[in-house]
């Protein structure tokens, strides 16, 4: 799961959920030799500036640096967004590298309200509910 | 026995692992139908961003993507979610259900395109499921995680004229736009449903494709001018047709004055 999908995600569909924004990541250890080492992957995407400066108005930004920070990938982000976004070729192939190449593949996503776990599993976030939660 | 895969199984054990492999590998199918909706949809509209797609022909959707710089995929059922992982469709993935509404924030996407989901949606697989609901909660949620003046295309496989009708009012129901186009009406192999939805209030729909472009218009004139020579009715107020009057009344009874060369001529001025 990248970061932008969890700009997006919400839990709404949840009974009883209203909001249901921002979900909160929680990622899962797995064990390299012997150490454990967080299950993200960080690979290369092709950068495209006109996208990610058409995106960056769709985005919430003070979720995008939490959920940045929180899996420990936020590097050089501002916490508030910067005024001439569109023109900063630097400042996009930031926002690019978090949105598009940082991916969760094992862990979970909590709904703010309820607390309900949505598991990731090799990439994929599970937003299937039970059928009394609908 | 009925050969509609929505009446063999759910969907989740319909798409198994060489049913899912079809899918994704046969992406001639619904390629060119879809590209040329497209097509029609890139020139009315600016840019969508991302779709909101179902689970079949995953390559084909990225390779529209890619082309208007869109990577964005959205994946409902496990085994063809498995299938797209291993071709490393560009964009991310989803699992969810579409009965279930769209697990997004408001306004996110510029447009939406399903192939082959919305019919079964209109099938209960389980107790639990009832098809309208679960259609206004898909058609609804949809609406919301949709822009104003955004755009959802969805090829179906419509069981029947009532299935259509269902899925129509619940999307109008919803607050959507639009309604159903059908690509060539007359051909049973080539003819291809796709519902046409839209936010921000009334446009035009695209085209259908058909083999001639007379073939979408219903010749109602033509046919009336030939329904009346059928029938063998004149023009009324026209000579013939006061002929055949005096006649009628002449065979009712009526005092009649006698036909002349006069008959049906105007009145001179002076009278």
């Amino acid at each position: 799961m990248k970061l932008l999908t969890h700009n997006m995600l919400t839990s709404k569909c949840l009974k009883g959920v209203t909001v249901g924004y921002p979900l909160g990541i929680v990622v899962s250890f797995r064990s390299v030799y012997n150490f454990k080492a967080k299950d993200i992957k960080v690979s290369e995407v092709d950068f495209n500036s006109e996208f990610i400066a058409r995106i960056i108005p769709k985005l919430d930004w003070a979720t995008l640096w939490k959920a940045a920070e929180s899996i420990g990938h936020v590097g050089e982000l501002p916490q508030t967004l910067i005024q001439d976004f569109e023109t900063n070729e630097e400042f996009l192939k930031k926002v690019h590298h978090v949105l598009l190449e940082v991916e969760v593949i094992n862990g979970d996503l909590l709904c703010p309200e309820s607390g309900r776990k949505f598991p990731i599993n090799d990439g994929i976030p599970n937003m299937l509910l039970n059928e009394d939660e609908v | 026995m009925s050969r509609r895969p929505e009446h063999l199984a759910p969907p989740e054990l319909f798409y198994d692992e060489t049913e899912a492999r079809k899918y994704t590998h046969n992406n001639a199918i619904d390629f060119d139908e879809l590209r040329s909706k497209i097509q029609v949809l890139k020139r009315e509209t600016y840019w969508f961003k991302i779709y909101v797609k179902n689970y079949l022909t995953t390559s084909l959707v990225t390779n529209l993507i890619q082309t208007l710089f869109l990577k964005y995929d959205m994946l409902f059922l496990e085994e063809i979610l498995r299938v797209a992982l291993e071709r490393e469709v560009g964009g991310d993935l989803i699992l969810g259900d579409m009965g279930q509404g769209m697990p997004f924030k408001a306004g996110t996407f510029d447009g939406a395109i399903s192939i082959s989901a919305l019919q079964w949606l209109c099938n209960a697989d389980k107790n639990s499921h009832d098809p309208l609901k679960r259609l206004y909660k898909f058609f609804s949620t949809l609406f919301s995680c949709l822009s104003r003046s955004a755009r959802a295309v969805f090829q179906f496989y419509p069981e029947n004229s009532e299935q259509i009708e269902l899925i129509t009012t619940q999307a109008t129901k919803a607050g959507f736009y639009g309604g159903v186009v059908v690509d060539f009406p007359n051909s049973t192999k080539a003819k291809k449903y796709f519902l046409v939805l839209m936010t921000g209030g009334a446009a035009v729909l695209p085209r259908a494709l058909s083999v001639n472009e007379t073939d979408s218009v219903v010749p109602y004139a033509s046919r009336r001018e030939q329904m009346k020579k059928a029938k063998g009715k004149y023009l009324k107020n026209s000579k013939d047709w006061i002929i055949e009057k005096k006649e009628r009344r002449r065979k009712q009874g009526k005092k009649v004055s006698e036909d002349s060369k006069y008959t049906g001529r105007r009145r001179c001025g002076r009278f």
